[in-house]
């Protein structure tokens, strides 16, 4: 449905989302190639069933958790969600899903725990953009404990009324809203609670252009590009450019996490 | 000799050929545009495939030289045409970024250009080829004189230097693509330091 009771308590926004095709047929996941076309292409080998995630580190029950289990467990609801990617361009995508929270209560973080690393599956037989360096696979992501936390942090399952298309990041994927595209990492296999700010791929890649935090900021440009304004996708030549927000229009829920952090050294 | 064969076939062609040749990549894409067929984000596909057809032309302008030194096949004389298509597509991309991508964001343009690397490279290499399209006719090579036009026209090696890196360095990663077309650029700038072989120095 459109509306379900998360919209009642204001996490989603009321712009109009992008449609099914727009948002699956434009993705950045370089495990299967760098043009924005590659995963529509290439994602279709990649089997997600049976899908298990390790979650490991500073938790009272480690262990290897398939996708039923971890979703038996969890309320899926429906977020629409602004999407800004590091690359200037935006949508707006109704996902479905849950709080990262939820599962992370069940696994019982214990109370050294500071950060949370994940990782996405190493699959070069199915994953054909891994058999080249483009990044040191597997791709990390990672977030602080707090904003793991934050109730507008979901672990995504669906898209509309299906399931995630593989290109999407299927079976489960990240979602951080007020973070730049590529914190919201894809295809989980891997959930680490640890006490040091876990290495981030892109932050690996290239630390002075991608930093560990990554939040949207209009004020702190890309090094190569500005990030002051982007163009909202799909609406062919004439899609708008409009003004980027702090913390992608999230700063009421989120900016109260970084008081007292100097965003333009902490990016 | 296959050099000479090629030579003699193309001897008849005119030179509007390749003009309208030049336009084909120019009319695909208008196609494209007009069925729909570029995809989600079809601004960006116009902007870097403008940009890329004029770096393609940037880079057989330069093969042309060798490619008589080497081989002996003799395209000089489409030179000007293959230059001034790279001017027209190196301009088209520039108004795509203005009006399609910017949208006429002066203060986000100029803040681009003065200070984001690649788009300083960019507009440089778009200024370093305007005198050399200006001066593509043969009015400006006779009131020139050839060795003062042909010293101005070795300004292309610096274009296509800058095209190329612009284009590397506008990428996320380090993908092949705009290696391969600085690679390229390199490679055939090289080859005009060694020199001639000895068979076409004639």
């Amino acid at each position: 449905g459109l509306v379900g009771p998360v919209s009642a308590a204001g996490f989603s926004t009321d712009e109009k989302p992008n449609t099914f095709e727009e948002i699956s047929n434009y993705n950045n996941f370089y495990e299967f190639g760098t043009d924005k076309a590659d995963p529509a292409r290439h994602a279709r080998g990649l089997t997600i069933d049976p899908w298990s995630v390790e979650i490991g580190g500073l938790v009272d029950r480690p262990g290897s958790y398939p996708l039923d289990d971890i979703l038996k467990g969890v309320a899926l609801e429906e977020r629409i969600y602004r999407l800004r990617c590091v690359e200037a361009w935006s949508m707006v995508v109704p996902w479905i899903g849950f709080e990262l929270r939820t599962l992370l209560d069940r696994v019982g973080v214990q109370p050294a725990a500071r950060f949370v690393a994940f990782e996405t599956l190493m699959r070069p037989d199915e994953m054909p953009g891994q058999r080249q360096a483009i990044l040191d696979w597997p791709y990390r992501e990672g977030l602080r404990l707090d904003e793991a936390l934050h109730p507008l942090t979901i672990l995504a399952t669906g898209l509309y009324d299906d399931p995630l298309p593989k290109q999407n990041g299927a079976p489960l994927r990240l979602v951080v809203p007020w973070k730049y595209g590529f914190k919201s990492i894809k295809s989980i296999v891997k959930i680490r609670l640890v006490d040091q700010m876990p290495q981030t791929s892109w932050n690996m890649a290239n630390p002075r252009e991608y930093g560990f935090y990554s939040n949207v900021n209009p004020a702190v440009d890309h090094p190569r590009w500005s990030q002051a304004s982007e163009r909202r996708i799909g609406s062919g030549f004439f899609a708008p450019r409009i003004d980027t927000l702090p913390f992608n229009g999230y700063a009421d829920q989120v900016a109260s996490l970084y008081a007292g952090q100097d965003l333009a050294v902490d990016f | 000799m296959i050099a000479q064969r090629i030579n003699g076939a193309l001897r008849p062609v005119p030179t509007g050929a390749l003009y309208a040749l030049g336009l084909v990549p120019l009319a695909i894409l208008v196609a494209q545009a007009v069925t729909g067929g570029l995809g989600i984000d079809p601004v960006k596909v116009i902007e870097h495939r403008l940009g890329e057809v004029a770096l393609q032309f940037l880079v057989a302008g330069l093969a042309i030289t060798p490619l008589r030194r080497w081989t002996g096949v003799n395209l000089i004389r489409f030179r000007r045409a293959v230059g001034l298509l790279a001017f027209l597509y190196a301009c088209l991309h520039l108004a795509v970024w203005v009006t399609l991508d910017l949208q006429f964001r002066w203060a986000e343009i100029g803040a681009d250009i003065a200070k984001r690397p690649y788009i300083t490279l960019g507009m440089a290499a778009l200024v370093a080829m305007s005198p050399l399209a200006l001066t593509s006719n043969t009015l400006a090579i006779r009131s020139l004189g050839a060795a003062a036009w042909g010293r101005l026209h070795r300004l292309t090696y610096l274009v296509a230097l800058l095209a190329a890196l612009h284009f590397l360095l506008l990428v996320k990663a380090w993908p092949v693509e705009p290696m391969v077309y600085l690679g390229l650029v390199l490679a055939l700038l090289a080859v005009r330091a060694i020199g001639s072989p000895a068979r076409a120095s004639r």
